[in-house]
């Protein structure tokens, strides 16, 4: 009896050891993985922000804040990404909110294939669908019906911000829907009727009942398209011929053209600051709004 | 809050009837609008897609303006060499991404359920990192880390093969787009493992170790099978998200290396040429074959296990 009961501790601590080794057996190529490629290159990327450029390109260890100044001499590209990033959030937005209503609350039975035709698009080419505005917004697409309706021959949207716009909110749009749609879907139906039932309008009820309950979604998706279009590289240098100079654009040219390495740092390092100001905020929102809720339902 | 200002529609009578008509009206209204503007979004978002495929079929040199159809752009893009190398690329690439990726973050999952609170915390931090941070910066970031590590690894490397001229060295090409790549989506696959694995039903792997199966037995019979929609749809979501990347492999390529993304950007830059588009248009049609052998393969697997449980019922029942 002793003896059964001890063989089987004994084989049980054995299999516990196995099983913790094989545990991190496991894990290890993933932790392998975001340890050399995450946090050691983000921490070498903080590290060369100090240096200076070698003189052939690349890195010189030293300690100078030089690249930050630079940064903020000249901040044009943060203030065209800032201001890009989000009239592109506010705009996708704008067109999301009442698909995403629409899809939750009024497709019936078609609301599965709905969704999955806006996760189709997602799914191919990202730089494809962006070029074929190319040929969509052109001279001979709608930058010259455009021109012919408004009398200017030389009207043109590829080149400009608004070009630039155009692509940024098509290619993160469905970002913005996914968690807009998420929200509205589980969102209890019964308190809106509740609130019409009590005599509240429409906009008394979408504003006392469905707002604060989709607030939420409306801040994930919102961050969800802001942060890549933030560090957008591809868009502007496609449908804005380079002309629109965001962050993404002033890397490429520090790291692939001028070789200046630390500059390029001093940059990427201010767009992982600004990514964690607007994270902070998120989730300090999220939280006050939970209290907002809290207190109303009482 | 403020007074009723429209009666109740259920309010019957000659002082409701009207307002209630009037309610419907504006309803039906705010309902054709709402299709409609559903409409318009759907539109915007396949027109890139249609305009691109048919122009893919367009006759004239002019990439931007439509003639006759023809398919002699696929003839040229096809011919061309530069393209199928670019293709062939691409191929090893998303290939050892996904399979590589899918496996790691697999493994991952799988151990994140034994592993303590912290230990899962700080996994789950970097998972959402590596997928939050912008892509631009996770290029940059790698390309400084590889061209470091290269520096301080090559020396050593030709003072050990005493500096022959075949001597092997590191360099940027297909490994390092492909370890790049492994980044995001390992956390991708992890993501969505985790999440069939935390919707999964315990008590059959219960049961497993009550009739005495293995670990290992338990895993094949009973966990894998029920993970591998999540899988099947991580390894494809991986294949062509690292087929479609362009700008971390831009970053990491070497002389060689360049996969379809690549090229396509490259023309680009130079203008839209009809080969050009049709190169997109299979780009397209690969994706979209691929979510299709994707979605049977799931549609497959069911039916299967399906007609495995109804072979159970039947056995057990007669």
């Amino acid at each position: 009896m002793t003896a059964t009961a001890a063989t089987a501790a004994t084989r049980r601590g054995e299999r516990g050891w196995k099983s913790a080794f094989f545990t991190w057996v496991l894990l290890f190529p993933a932790a392998l993985w975001y340890f050399l490629l995450l946090v050691a290159p983000l921490f070498i990327v903080v590290v060369f922000s100090f240096g200076e450029k070698a003189r052939n390109g690349g890195y010189a260890p030293a300690f100078t804040f030089d690249n930050y100044g630079q940064v903020l001499e000249r901040a044009e590209p943060f203030f065209a990404s800032l201001r890009l990033a989000s009239s592109g959030t506010l705009l996708t937005l704008l067109v999301a909110l009442p698909l995403a209503y629409f899809l939750a609350t009024r497709a019936g039975r078609h609301k599965g294939v709905l969704v999955l035709l806006l996760v189709v698009p997602f799914w191919t080419s990202f730089l494809i669908r962006a070029y074929s505005w190319l040929i969509i917004l052109g001279p001979r697409g709608a930058a010259g019906v455009v021109g012919d309706a408004i009398g200017d021959p030389a009207f043109r949207i590829l080149g400009t911000e608004v070009g630039v716009l155009v692509g940024m909110t098509y290619g993160y749009l469905p970002l913005m829907i996914f968690p807009l749609y998420v929200t509205l879907e589980r969102m209890d139906r019964t308190l809106v009727e509740a609130s019409k039932d009590l005599g509240a309008g429409r906009w008394a009820t979408f504003r006392q009942i469905t707002l604060p309950i989709i607030l939420p979604g409306v801040i994930t998706g919102s961050i969800l398209v802001f942060i890549p279009m933030m560090g957008e590289y591809v868009i502007p240098a496609i449908l804005g011929y380079g002309r629109t100079f965001l962050i993404g654009n002033a890397l490429v040219l520090d790291f692939l053209e001028a070789r200046h390495w630390p500059a390029g740092s001093a940059k990427a390092v201010g767009l992982i600051a600004l990514m964690l100001v607007t994270i902070t905020f998120y989730l300090w929102f999220l939280n006050r709004g939970r209290k907002v809720r809290d207190v109303s339902v009482l | 809050m403020s007074a009723p200002a429209i009666p109740a529609p259920t309010a019957a009578g000659h002082v409701g009837r009207p307002a209630a008509r009037r309610g419907e009206r504006i309803g039906g209204l705010i309902e054709g609008a709402f299709r409609a503007h559903a409409i318009l979004v759907y539109a915007f978002l396949y027109l890139p897609i249609v305009v691109i495929i048919v122009f893919a079929f367009n006759g004239n040199r002019l990439a931007t303006i439509w003639t006759e159809f023809s398919t002699e752009w696929f003839g040229v893009a096809l011919d061309n060499r530069v393209v199928q190398r670019a293709l062939q690329n691409s191929l090893i690439v998303a290939f050892f991404n996904a399979a590589l990726a899918t496996l790691f973050g697999t493994m991952a999952a799988l151990a994140l359920q034994r592993v303590g609170k912290r230990t899962r915390l700080l996994f789950d931090a970097l998972t959402y990192i590596s997928i939050i941070v912008p892509e631009i910066v996770i290029a940059l970031a790698t390309l400084v880390f590889f061209a470091s590590a290269f520096d301080i690894l090559n020396p050593i490397l030709l003072d050990v093969q005493g500096g022959g001229a075949g001597a092997f060295t590191f360099g940027f090409g297909h490994a390092t787009i492909i370890a790049a790549h492994i980044l995001f989506n390992t956390s991708l696959v992890l993501l969505l493992v985790r999440a069939r694995l935390s919707g999964m039903d315990r008590t059959m792997v219960e049961a497993s170790y009550d009739l005495f199966a293995t670990p290992w037995r338990t895993f094949r019979q009973i966990t894998f099978p029920q993970l591998l929609p999540a899988i099947v749809a991580g390894f494809l979501l991986a294949f062509t998200f690292s087929f479609d990347d362009y700008v971390i492999t831009s970053f990491v390529s070497g002389p060689g290396s360049s996969t379809l993304p690549l090229f396509v950007f490259g023309q680009v830059k130079r203008g839209v040429s009809p080969e050009t588009n049709a190169v997109a248009a299979m780009i397209f049609g690969f994706t979209i074959a691929m979510l299709l052998v994707g979605q049977l393969a799931l549609i497959w697997q069911a039916r299967r296990r399906g007609a495995r449980d109804s072979m159970a019922k039947l056995i057990s029942e007669g």
